[in-house]
C-alpha cells in the first residue's frame, strides 16, 4: 500500500498532525496499534488527570467550550475527547495496525506493520515519551517479599497489598501516587531527587495560565539555555483536582508521607537514600522563587496586576533535620515499592539509525535532520515548553507539517 | 570606575569548560576518567599516600608533580599524629569540591567572588569504629559545611550558587550517595 505520509500513532499529537496534512490534501494514513488514544485508554491508572485546565486543553480546530473550564480532564475522558476529535477532523486511523519496522526505502520509507505493508515518502512518528517505564538498576534488587509496580501497572490503591508503600520519584506522578496510597491508610515513604515544585494556583490563577500568558509554554527549544538538562527535567509537582489543591511535599508531609532522598540502592532488602535531599529541595524553592518573581514581573509590565491578588511567596519546603537514610524493608513493612522514575519510548521498531547515546531520537525541532522526511512529535520540549502538554500539539504540528508539506514538494 | 567595567574574573577557564563539555558529549569515551592513590602502611596507624597519574581524555596523564599526603590519628588515640585522620580528608575533599564548582558556577553566572570560606564539620561515634555497639555506623552520622562567601550578588544569588555547587560536587555526590566498592588482595 502506498501514500504519501504515514503518521505512526492516533494520540492527541498523531491526530493533531492528521488534521495539519488534511487541511493541506496530503494523502495519509495514521496507524495505530489499539484504537484512538490507546494510552489513554489503557495506560493510565483510574484517578489520572491532566495537569493542564480544560481550557488549555485544545487541538487544532477544537477549543474546549464545556461547563467547566478550570477542570481537569481524567484520562478517560481524554480518550472521549480524542475519540471525538478524531471523527470529526475524519481521521484516516488504522486501528488495530501495530507497527512491526520502519525501515529505509528506495522511494522513502516502509513502513511494516501486522496489517500489511505501507510505502511512503514521509513519516511521523507520534508514539508518545511514555511506553516503557524507566527503572534504575536499584529495581533489580527488590527482596522476593516486595511488590514492584510502575504507573503502567499501577491501578489504584485498593490492588495493593495492605502494609507500607514506598514510592521512588518525586514528579508529578510520584507526588500524586503517594498521596491517594497513603490516604488509603497505607503508610508512604515517597524517596525524592531532583524536582520541580509549582504552586496549583498562584495569585488566584491557575499555574498553566501564569505558565502559558507570562510566555514560558511558548519558549522555543532553540531559545532555551540548557536544552539537554530542560528535556530531561521531571513533571512539576502538580495535581488537577475540582477543589485546585497544591501536591507539594509540604502538603505530602501535612498528612504523614516520610519524604526521603533519592533512592541510591537496595541491598540486602534495605534500602539507602541519598543524603542530599536538603539541597535538592532548596533548589526545587528557589526555581518556584525565580518563576514567580517572574510572573510577577510580566504582571506588572503587562498592566495585569490590578486585577491581581498581591504577589506572596510559598512556606519553603520542610525537610527533617536527619531524614531518614536508610529502610529495612521487612522492618519497615514495606509491602510495594511503585516505581514513579519516568518512562522512555520504545524505539525497538526502528530500524533507521537515527538514535543517539541514550536511546532517544536525534531531531532540530522535530525534523529528524539525519533521515529527511522523518518526523518526531510529542516528545518534551519538541519545540517548545508547551510541546510536553496536549496543546502543544497545535503549533508543532502547524510549523512540522509545513516543513513536511515543503519536503513533499521536492522531487 | 564600576564593577561592569572589569571583567568578572574567578580565575576559572569557562570557555575551556564549555568546549570540553561539548566536545566530551560529541566523544563520550574521552570522558571516561580513572583516579588514583597509591597507599603504603609506615606503622601504627600512620600511612603515606602518594597521588600521580590518572587517565581520562583517551589517555594516561599525570599532575606537574606527585602529591603525597601523610594519614594518622592523633595523640587522644594512642597514635603518633604524623597526618590528618582519613575521614578529615573526606571533609578536606567535600569542601575542596563544593568550593571548586562554587568558583565555577560563579564565573559563568558573572558573579565576582572575593572571599570564600567554608568550614566544615562531621558528626561521629566513635562506638561503631571500635566495634563498641552494632548499632551505631563506622562513618559520619551528620556533616554540616557553612560557607562564608563575599561576592558582588544578592543573598538568593550566593543562596543559589552554594545550591548549584551542591549539585554539581562529585565529592558531594560520593558521600550523599552509595557507590559500589571492591576490594581485593594479592
Amino acid at each position: 500500500m502506498r501514500t504519501e505520509a504515514v503518521v505512526i500513532g492516533a494520540g492527541h499529537s498523531g491526530l493533531a498532525m492528521s488534521s495539519r496534512l488534511t487541511d493541506r490534501s496530503i494523502d495519509h494514513v495514521v496507524l495505530e496499534r489499539g484504537g484512538v488514544a490507546n494510552s489513554w485508554r489503557t495506560e493510565r491508572w483510574p484517578s489520572m488527570r491532566l495537569l493542564t485546565p480544560n481550557w488549555q486543553t485544545r487541538l487544532p480546530g477544537a477549543a474546549y467550550n464545556g461547563p467547566d473550564p478550570g477542570g481537569y480532564q481524567r484520562a478517560a475522558e481524554v480518550a472521549e475527547l480524542l475519540a471525538g476529535y478524531a471523527a470529526r477532523i475524519g481521521a484516516p486511523v488504522r486501528a488495530g495496525t501495530r507497527v512491526t519496522a520502519l525501515r529505509n526505502s528506495g522511494s522513502g520509507y516502509e513502513v511494516l506493520t501486522d496489517q500489511g505493508a505501507w510505502d511512503a515518502r514521509s513519516v511521523v512518528i507520534a508514539t508518545g515519551a511514555c511506553n516503557r517505564p524507566a527503572l534504575p538498576d536499584a529495581a533489580m534488587n527488590v527482596p522476593p517479599a516486595v511488590g514492584s509496580l510502575t504507573p503502567l501497572t499501577y491501578s489504584g490503591p485498593d490492588h495493593l497489598p495492605d502494609g507500607g508503600v514506598l514510592v521512588v520519584g518525586g514528579s508529578a506522578t510520584g507526588v500524586q501516587l503517594a498521596d491517594e496510597i497513603h490516604r488509603s491508610g497505607r503508610p508512604v515513604t515517597l524517596a525524592v531527587g531532583e524536582q520541580v515544585r509549582l504552586p496549583r494556583v498562584y495569585r488566584d490563577r491557575d499555574i498553566f495560565w501564569w505558565l502559558e500568558s507570562a510566555g514560558v509554554l511558548g519558549q522555543r527549544y532553540d531559545e532555551v539555555a540548557d536544552i539537554a538538562r530542560a528535556r530531561h527535567l521531571p513533571s512539576p509537582q502538580l495535581v488537577g483536582t475540582p477543589e485546585r489543591r497544591t501536591l507539594d511535599l509540604n502538603a505530602l508531609r501535612t498528612i504523614g508521607i516520610r519524604i526521603v532522598g533519592r533512592l541510591g540502592r537496595i541491598t540486602d532488602g534495605i534500602a539507602q537514600f541519598s543524603g542530599g535531599l536538603a539541597n535538592l529541595c532548596a533548589l526545587a524553592d528557589l526555581k518556584m522563587n525565580r518563576a514567580l518573581d517572574a510572573f510577577d514581573a510580566w504582571a506588572r509590565d503587562s498592566g495585569t496586576d490590578e486585577n491581581l491578588p498581591r504577589p506572596h511567596r510559598f512556606e519553603p519546603t520542610r525537610v527533617d533535620a536527619q531524614p531518614v537514610l536508610t529502610l529495612n524493608m521487612a522492618r519497615s513493612q514495606i509491602r510495594t515499592i511503585v516505581w514513579a522514575t519516568g518512562y522512555r519510548p520504545d524505539y525497538s521498531w526502528l530500524d533507521i539509525p537515527v538514535t543517539g547515546r541514550n536511546g532517544q531520537i536525534r531531531h532540530d525541532g522535530g525534523v529528524v535532520t539525519a533521515a529527511p522526511g522523518l518526523y518526531l512529535l510529542g516528545m518534551p520540549l519538541l519545540r517548545r515548553r508547551a510541546s510536553t502538554y496536549i496543546h502543544g500539539a497545535g503549533p508543532d504540528t502547524s510549523e512540522l507539517s509545513d516543513h513536511l508539506s515543503g519536503y513533499l514538494a521536492c522531487p | 570606575m564600576t564593577v561592569t567595567d572589569t571583567p568578572i574574573d574567578n580565575g576559572v577557564n569557562v570557555a575551556a569548560l564549555l568546549d570540553a563539555r561539548t566536545a566530551l558529549t560529541e566523544q563520550p569515551a574521552a570522558a571516561q576518567f580513572k583516579w588514583r592513590a597509591a597507599s603504603t602502611w609506615e606503622r601504627g596507624t600512620h600511612s603515606h599516600a602518594v597521588v600521580e597519574g590518572f587517565s581520562g581524555l583517551g589517555g594516561e596523564q599525570t599532575h606537574r608533580r606527585a602529591f603525597t599526603f601523610d594519614l594518622d590519628h592523633p595523640e587522644v588515640f594512642a597514635s603518633e599524629d604524623n597526618g590528618a585522620t582519613p575521614v578529615e580528608y573526606v571533609l578536606v575533599a567535600l569542601a575542596g569540591c563544593l568550593s571548586a564548582v562554587v568558583a565555577s558556577v560563579a564565573q559563568m553566572r558573572e558573579i565576582q567572588l572575593r572571599s570564600v570560606t567554608a568550614v566544615v564539620e562531621g558528626d561521629m561515634d566513635i562506638l561503631g569504629i571500635l566495634g563498641g555497639d552494632p548499632e551505631v555506623r563506622n562513618g559520619f552520622q551528620d556533616i554540616r559545611v557553612h560557607f562564608d562567601i563575599d561576592a558582588d550578588a544578592s543573598p538568593t544569588d550566593i543562596e543559589a550558587l552554594v545550591a548549584q555547587s551542591q549539585k554539581r560536587s562529585a565529592v558531594y555526590d560520593i558521600v550523599t550517595n552509595p557507590t559500589n566498592v571492591t576490594v581485593r588482595v594479592n
